[in-house]
């Protein structure tokens, strides 16, 4: 599903001495099947941005085509469960939504509301229990006597069994230990890779520069830039003057420079790196 | 959501707002007390005008306090119809049965349709112009007198300081709650009345877990930073009196005068 953003403004509040606007004429395209990375400093209007993807919230100003669906501010709640099926939403802390008795009855809730029959649904959640890395144990454990990584893990495959089109993920890393956080980036790339669309927030420069094909950068509301992360991180005074950091590879790269190495491009991946080095020594040689 | 009463609270910086809680929570108080001292035309004119002295001097707009009168309208009018019909005396100008529409009833049914809009707007002049937590602190003040009878005003206090900090938070989450699951297909204005209770479910659980976690937390944090009750004290946010109160306690007792003045014997 195509994602288009005409304009796009939103206020929260409005018409009261608290109006704040988040988001500020925002308009862009989004390919279907990509991995898109949202970035931008707290505060951003990523979250609020987000949300306008499942029409959770209706732009003030402005126009959103999502497949065959256009959301304007006269667009209201009634029928939009078709969108919600095929686009996810998995908030910051999602652990906060969990309330089923056990852990399998909260990751099939999604896929029974959306139609599935309740056996139907318990396949679902089994399957994707086992896909975010928890043991089969857990499945008949109440969910809040877990520990916080778990639970988490229990959020977020509660909204993938839904399996929607269009997955988006606001920081659903932040908090988890090193390798949990590389286990779930690698969970939402495999979902990509099978045709899914997956809009990522994200703080973390090094997963952008991996995973993502397309880039949105937020700032104060506004979408300052998109773009892909080769052209976004080449731009090394751009993302100084907008307080951005570099992904690991390229600040190691900037590093080796100094010292009679040549990159002709920002090494994106470790492999790429990795590369680009051999390269260089295979030239002093 | 913003209709709510309680931290309806908003930022602004005329004199009302630099005026003391306790100063705002007595002369509020006590407006609604001296209301019932106006008992003709003169003295209801002067208790408007000076309502309205009070509703113009927050430099708000207009609007927000029709919003505070808005959801009371029905209760004012109805018991001012009431009041209008059962009175008697005067000059009668309508009977049928035991309804009557004399001229006590009609100047009766002004009489009580103003007195409950200037309580309305007294009240909204003090909530929309001072902060929860304010009121809060203004109370634990006005309180402490009940100490000596051994009442636990820091601790009443307390709860009603953190109750209020809270209720924004969870005004918050609810929302967050709420959209996480309408993102997961609950629907929470659709369907039958049995319907859309079964929805509340998965809203009122996590909010409830969320709310219990919170507080425990916060007990937690409290106790390790060794809070150990009220007594001796030092506050983040002292009251201090100022020139402003000056303006407050003169249009009180302002007010008062005339009032005693002009009221019919
Ligand atoms: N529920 C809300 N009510 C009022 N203002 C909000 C609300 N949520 C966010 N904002 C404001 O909108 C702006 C963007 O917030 P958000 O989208 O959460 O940013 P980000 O996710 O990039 O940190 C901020 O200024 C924030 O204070
Ligand atoms: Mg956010």
């Amino acid at each position: 599903m195509a994602i288009e953003f005409k304009h796009v403004s939103y206020v929260y509040a409005p018409n009261t001495p608290l109006a704040v606007k988040s988001l500020d004429d925002v308009s862009f395209k989004l390919e279907e099947g990509h991995f898109i990375a949202l970035i931008g400093h707290t505060g951003s209007g990523k979250s609020t941005l987000m949300q306008h993807f499942d029409a959770l919230l209706k732009p003030t100003q402005g126009e959103i085509t999502i497949g065959d669906l256009k959301i304007t501010p006269e667009t209201t709640n009634k029928g939009l469960k078709p969108l919600r099926h095929k686009v996810s939403l998995v908030f910051q802390f999602p652990e906060s939504q969990l309330f089923e008795e056990t852990v399998i009855k909260d990751i099939a809730f999604g896929p029974q509301n959306f139609g599935l029959s309740p056996q139907e649904a318990e396949q679902k959640a089994y399957k994707w229990l086992e896909k975010v890395g928890l043991p089969k144990e857990v499945a008949k454990q109440s969910p809040f006597d877990l520990s916080g990584g778990q639970m988490r893990r229990v959020a977020i495959a509660g909204v993938m069994a839904c399996e929607p089109d269009v997955l988006c993920l606001d920081e659903p890393a932040a908090g988890l230990d090193p390798s949990g956080q590389k286990q779930m980036l690698q969970l939402f790339t495999d979902y990509q890779k099978q045709g899914h669309t997956v809009i990522l927030i994200t703080h973390n420069m090094d997963d952008v520069a991996q995973y993502a094909d397309d880039v949105l950068v937020m700032e104060k509301g506004k979408l300052i830039k998109h773009e892909t992360p080769r052209l976004l991180f080449k731009d090394r005074r751009w993302l100084r003057q907008h307080h951005l950091d570099e992904p690991t590879t390229g600040l190691f790269a900037q590093r080796l420079s100094g010292n009679g190495f040549q990159f002709d491009r920002v090494p994106l991946t470790l492999n790429e790196l990795v590369m680009q080095i051999k390269a260089n020594l295979e030239d002093h040689q | 959501m913003s209709k709510i009463l309680i931290g309806r609270y908003l930022p602004g910086d005329s004199v009302v707002y630099k005026m003391d809680p306790r100063g705002k929570l007595i002369a509020t108080f006590l407006f609604i007390a001296i209301i019932f001292l106006a008992n003709n035309w003169q003295t209801y004119l002067i208790a408007s005008l000076f309502s309205l002295v009070a509703v113009l001097a927050t430099k708000l707009k207009l609007k927000v306090f029709w919003d505070g009168v808005k959801p009371l309208i029905w209760l004012i009018l109805a018991t001012s119809v009431l009041q209008l019909f059962f009175t008697s005396g005067g000059k009668v100008y309508w009977q049928w049965g035991v309804f009557v529409i004399s001229s006590f009833g009609l100047v009766n049914a002004g009489f009580i349709f103003l007195r409950f809009v200037m309580v309305i707007l007294i009240s909204t002049v003090l909530t929309l112009t001072t902060m929860p937590l304010e009121i809060a602190d203004g109370m634990e003040a006005l309180l402490k007198p009940l100490k000596f009878i051994k009442v636990p005003v820091g601790e009443i206090a307390l709860v009603m300081s953190i109750a209020l900090r809270f209720v924004p938070t969870l005004m918050d989450e609810t929302i967050k709650i709420m959209n996480a699951q309408r993102a997961r297909g609950v629907d929470f204005n659709e369907g039958g009345l049995l319907n859309r209770a079964k929805a509340f479910i998965p809203l009122l659980i996590p909010l409830f877990i969320n709310s219990l976690t919170t507080a425990l937390d916060l007990a937690t944090a409290m106790e390790s930073r060794g809070y150990r009750g009220s007594d001796n004290r030092t506050r983040y946010r002292v009251l201090r009196w100022s020139r402003y109160d000056l303006v407050n306690l003169g249009y009180f007792v302002l007010l008062t005068l005339l009032l005693i003045i002009f009221r019919a014997a």
